[in-house]
């Protein structure tokens, strides 16, 4: 299972408390968490991403294992700490204002 | 016994404020969706139970929210707006093409007799139609797909469709309005579209009555007489009596025509409200007192109402989505400002009192008359 945690706002819209577990099959890549994670919580469709383009939305950032995976390609694989679950896949709302 | 539901929707979150006939008390639920900007709420004619509110976040973007109990419960329904094929260019502020790209809904107009079908104007202008409670969302493409459309540019706010009338007398019309492009109405339900804005005159663009590029700020009709419109354009305040086919001024004696919404009396077709501000580089009332100005001969001679509206040192804005009317026998008119007041009159705007005075910025106001 891999951590997520989301942006508070994202919490309330998916009705979670804390932090989140989701199931990946295959390979672990920021797609993949992020196809899994709209799966099981559909209503966050279009708040991380485009949903036509998959683009990241620009004021939300990832980040896990202290790094910034923002500007990762979305296939390239999520460390190995996320994948083994031992760290969260943070998506954050960037400090922006508001 | 009558009583009245006003949705507001603000900078932070929604507000559902509720009233019996009397309008003096008045219970305050919210922020719905707190932390969210709410462009619009607003209730379905057909089911008054039935609201649709538009919730938007620079961060998250867009959602569409529904309540069937009146505001008391919500649930997220289609938030997908796709322009139809490939959406082409409209001109960026320096004149150069710029991609048509969806931003944010501005106006939800629910159908006058279908709770399940409802329209959204949108930035950059575009207009949307669900018929299944807002799940899905289809563009209604022959506006955005006028042979001007090259030509739109956005106005200081955006490039937004925000103001969507549908006129009952006459199945398949209905208008929009656009910043800063202008106004357009429809005789086939929304799948083609001609503009209607002949007999404007803006000084800010380089032909003052072109076809196109006005800065309609509000269109205005009554549902009785819905030939006649009222416009708060950029400057001007305009009426047509042709259905839009062609306008002519009617600021009279205001103390300056700039302002943002305009609203007509339930009652009175010929008895209209504005809100004057001084210009579009200070958008605060004039003298730092907020009057609205109702004319009750269409527009020309105008009168200040003042009466529990503050008289000094006052310098909120009122939005175009932000006045509203109800339909009880004496006439409720109700307007939200930036500072986060609301504003109630229960006498058609002789004396006003506060419902709210510390809300988020208020971006929208909508009344229903529930019986």
């Amino acid at each position: 299972m891999i951590r997520v945690v989301l942006p508070a706002h994202l919490r309330v819209l998916a009705k979670v408390d804390g932090e989140i577990q989701v199931q990946v099959t295959g390979e672990i890549t920021q797609r993949a968490v992020l196809d899994a994670l709209e799966a099981s919580y559909p209503v966050l469709r279009g708040t991380i991403r485009d949903q036509r383009s998959g683009k990241r939305r620009a004021f939300v950032r990832f980040f896990a294992c202290q790094q910034d995976l923002s500007h990762e390609p979305p296939d390239a694989p999520l460390p190995e700490p996320v994948t083994a679950g031992t760290e969260p896949y943070l998506i954050v709302g960037a400090m922006a204002g508001g | 016994m009558s009583s009245v539901r006003v949705q507001v929707g603000t900078r932070k979150g929604a507000f559902v404020l509720t009233s019996d006939g009397k309008r003096n008390d008045w219970d305050v639920t919210g922020p719905h969706f707190p932390g969210w900007e709410i462009y619009h709420v607003k209730g379905s004619p057909a089911d008054p139970s039935r609201l649709y509110a538009s919730q938007s976040s620079g961060w998250f973007g867009q959602l569409i929210q529904r309540s069937d109990d009146g505001g008391a419960s919500w649930a997220p329904v289609g938030n997908e707006f796709r322009y139809d094929g490939e959406p082409g260019t409209h001109q960026w502020y320096d004149g150069t093409p710029h991609p048509w790209e969806f931003a944010r809904v501005w106006h939800l107009e629910p159908s006058l007799d279908d709770p399940d079908t409802v329209y959204a104007g949108v930035e950059d202008a575009g207009l949307f139609k669900s018929t299944d409670g807002g799940q899905s969302w289809r563009e209604l493409p022959g506006l955005r797909t006028h042979r001007s459309g090259p030509s739109w540019q956005p106005g200081a706010g955006g490039m937004c469709l925000h103001t969507i009338l549908l006129d009952r007398s006459a199945p398949g019309r209905m208008f929009a309005a656009i910043s800063a492009a202008g106004a357009f109405r429809s005789d086939d339900g929304g799948g083609t579209w001609q503009p209607v804005n002949q007999g404007l005159h803006s000084e800010g663009i380089p032909d003052p009555a072109a076809e196109v590029g006005h800065c309609v700020h509000r269109i205005a009709m009554h549902p009785a007489r819905p030939s006649v419109l009222y416009m708060q354009k950029h400057w001007d305040v305009m009426r047509s009596d042709d259905a839009g086919d062609s306008w002519h001024e009617v600021s009279g004696n205001l103390p300056t025509d700039f302002g943002f919404p305009i609203d007509v009396h339930a009652h009175e077709p010929d008895t209209i409200y504005v809100v004057p501000i001084t210009s579009d580089s200070h958008h605060f009332p004039p003298e730092g007192k907020l009057r609205v100005y109702r004319s009750k001969t269409g527009g020309d001679d105008w009168e200040p109402l003042t009466t529990g509206l503050p008289q000094r040192d006052c310098y909120v804005n009122v939005l175009r989505d932000a006045m509203a009317v109800d339909s009880l026998d004496s006439c409720g008119v109700y307007f939200g400002t930036t500072g986060g007041q609301v504003y109630v009159s229960a006498d058609a705007g002789d004396s006003w009192a506060p419902i709210v005075r510390d809300l988020p910025a208020v971006l929208s106001v909508e009344v229903q008359t529930l019986s």
